[in-house]
Order: structure tokens, then sequence, then C-alpha cells
């Protein structure tokens, strides 16, 4: 890794806090995460490549929407709650008056035949956006310790449980959640192991 | 009954706090992303307790992916329309204005209150753990049942078009648009934009 001495910046106050979340949740169309590296990481280093990293990993493993859960992070990171709450707030305020505004235009218009079609054709290519995302992180699972074909029959059983016999979701999050969260307990243990015999051979 | 015309509601305190228990309950469920839990609001909001229409739930997906920001608007916007379905739509006014607010507000502290606070709270202890066999068993556990929900919340998304021989452009175009951004680099915001124009031109 070239090792070039990174001089780290923070966020001055809460307000650039606020200011900056508004700036690129409001470039974020489609997806705000690409956003997110490219603003705090590259332009505004406010932390490494290795640290964003880190708490994306996190952001994911909690519930809750991702790119609230960063911002949530490190808001609370430099300012303790209150600048979490800034980070949250810049976030979603925005966004939400442009996308009420959309809602608000459309529903004049949502009459009109040309109005239908296009919500229509947006409605379709939005199912590609996410199913094309999913698809995408498919190869993600390569270094699942689960390995391939167990992540494939974990993901199938979901899909068959939420898509096609419409079961509730927390049924199959805590159905086949428990199962594939034990059984990566299971794999990491041996790898563990493994490693450790190696260490010792 | 049919779930394309939007439903004219009366909304108690009661069925305001079933909203926001409901949502709150996804909030903790929503591993992956609020888009995840899609398919639990739709059997809720749409299937059982009938307070939005097909139309509505679906262009609240659609618009809140069209417009900049989290896609959790979306959210938002089912509150938004839940209320305004409650006011019999916009031509209520002010009223009907309010009860939409008011929509916004309880679906959005849904969402976001509990999974907010349990992040808030973890993220200290998980920082310091993330070599945790725990962490990193959960994380891996969960990797295939997320990428599994994004499919299936596609899936229900498409199967409101259930006419094969009327609606097989709203396939093709689907299944283009989930090519195009799996292999290639599209900015997201062409694609929604060429969806809306094949719409508005009647081509799909």
């Amino acid at each position: 890794m070239p090792e070039e001495p990174q001089t780290l910046n923070q966020p001055r106050s809460k307000t650039d806090l606020f200011v900056s979340f508004t700036f690129l949740a409001l470039q974020g169309f489609g997806g705000v995460l690409a956003v997110v590296q490219r603003e705090l990481v590259d332009k505004k280093r406010w932390m490494t490549r290795e640290q964003f990293i880190e708490e994306w990993a996190v952001a994911q493993i909690m519930p809750g929407p991702n790119v609230v859960n960063l911002s949530l992070m490190i808001g609370g990171r430099y300012f303790g709650l209150p600048g979490a709450l800034a980070g949250v707030a810049g976030m979603l305020a925005a966004p939400l008056v442009v996308v009420l505004l959309l809602a608000l235009l459309f529903g004049t218009v949502s009459d009109a035949t040309w109005a239908q079609g296009a919500l229509r054709g947006m409605g379709a290519v939005s199912a590609g956006l996410i199913a094309g995302t999913g698809i995408k992180l498919i190869s993600a699972l390569k270094t699942n310790p689960m390995r391939m074909p167990a992540c494939i029959a974990l993901a199938a059983l979901s899909f068959v449980g939420v898509a096609l016999l419409r079961l509730p979701l927390a049924w199959v999050l805590l159905g086949v959640g428990a199962i594939g969260c034990g059984w990566a307990w299971v794999q990491l243990a041996r790898q563990a192991t493994r490693t450790s015999q190696e260490d010792r051979a | 009954m049919s779930t394309l015309v939007n439903p004219v509601l009366h909304l108690g305190s009661a069925d305001w706090l079933g909203m926001f228990q409901h949502f709150a309950a996804l909030s903790l469920l929503a591993v992956g992303g609020a888009i995840t839990t899609a398919p639990d609001m739709h059997r809720y909001l749409v299937d059982e307790t009938h307070w939005l229409s097909e139309t509505q739930f679906t262009s609240s997906i659609a618009l809140a992916q069209a417009a900049p920001g989290p896609n959790i608007l979306f959210v938002a916007l089912m509150g938004w329309n839940v209320g305004l379905n409650a006011g019999a739509g916009l031509g209520g006014g002010w009223f009907s204005a309010a009860l939409a607010a008011l929509g916004v507000v309880v679906a959005m502290l849904g969402i976001m209150l509990p999974s907010s606070v349990l992040t808030y709270l973890a993220t200290r202890w998980a920082h310091q753990h993330r070599e945790n066999i725990g962490i990193r068993a959960f994380k891996s556990g969960m990797a295939p049942i997320v990428i599994a929900l994004l499919l299936s919340t596609a899936w229900l998304l498409s199967a409101v078009h259930n006419q094969p021989a009327r609606d097989w452009p709203i396939y093709v175009l689907t299944l283009c648009t989930l090519l195009l951004v799996w292999r290639t680099k599209t900015h997201m915001l062409w694609l929604i934009g060429a969806g809306a124009l094949l719409g508005a031109l009647g081509w799909v």
C-alpha cells in the first residue's frame, strides 16, 4: 500500500455536517453511497478509505437505511448526539421537501394518460434498478465464509418465502436469518481453529 | 375491491398508532436498507388494511427512486398518501394536507426511530469489537438474505403487472434496466428518465 501521509480533515461544526450531508444527499439520484464515498473520502478527507469501509460495514449490519446510519455514526463520532442529529437531518430534510414537491406536482396531473404512463415506465425501471443492485451484490458472496452453494440456498429460501409465498418478513428474517448466522458462526469458528493449527505447525 | 382506485379512509388515533407500531417493528428488521421491508409494507398497507391503492404503493417507490436523496423517503411518500386518502384526496384542502403531513411524520418516525437509536448506541461497541466472531457471523449470515430481499422487492414490483399479453414491454424494460445496472456504469438518473419518457409516450 503506498503510504502517503494523510492529513485528515474534520467537520468544522454541526452546521458544516448538516450542510455537507444536505449537499451530497441532493446529488444522489438512485443511490447515495457512491456520492458519499467520493465526497467524504476523496474530496473532504474526513476519513481514509479503510475507515470508510469499516464504518460502512457497521452501517450495513445495523437495521435501518444504511446511508442514514452512516451519517448518524459520523455525526456522532465528532459531536456526540447533537452531531448525529445534525447529520441525519442534513441527509433527510432537503430531499424530503424535494420528494414531496414531486408528489404534489404529480398529484395535479395524475389523471393524465401520459403521467400514468411515465410512472408505469419509472416503476419498471426502478424494479430493474433494485434487481440489478441485488445481482451485482451476489459477487460479494464469494468471500463469504459459508461458501457459494450455502449462500445460494439461503437466498433461494428467502426469495420463495417473501416473493412467492408472501410470508411476513419477520418470519423469514428470524427463521432463515437464524440458520444463516448459525452456519456462518460454525464456519468462522472452523476457519479460526484451522488458522491457529496452521500457526502452530 | 379494486386496489387500483385510491381508497377513502376514516382513520382514528388507534389506526395511526397501529401504523406507527407496524413501521417501528419493520425498522428493526430493515437490515440492508428499508427497501427490503417493502414487501411487508405492501402486505400491510395494500393487502390487509387497504389504506393504499396498488398504484399509490408502486408510485411511492418509483417517485422516491426518481428523486435525489436516500431511498428511505419512499416511506414518507407512503405516509403522505395514507394521509391524503384519510383526507379524501387533494380536494380536501388544508385538512387533507395536514393529515398527509401527519402521515409523513408517523411513517418516518416509525421507520427511523428504533433503528437509529439502536445504531447510535451500538456503534461504539461494534467499532471496538469489529473482529468479534458474533458480529462477523451476523454480517456473513445475513448477506445472502439481504440480496434475496432486494430481488423479492423487484419481483413484487413487477408482479403487479400480471397480464403478459399486454404487459410484456414492462418486463422487457425491467430486464434491460437490470442488465444496464449490472454490467455498465450508466447513471441511474438516465435510466429513470428513459423509463418516464417511454411510459409517457405510451410505449410500455
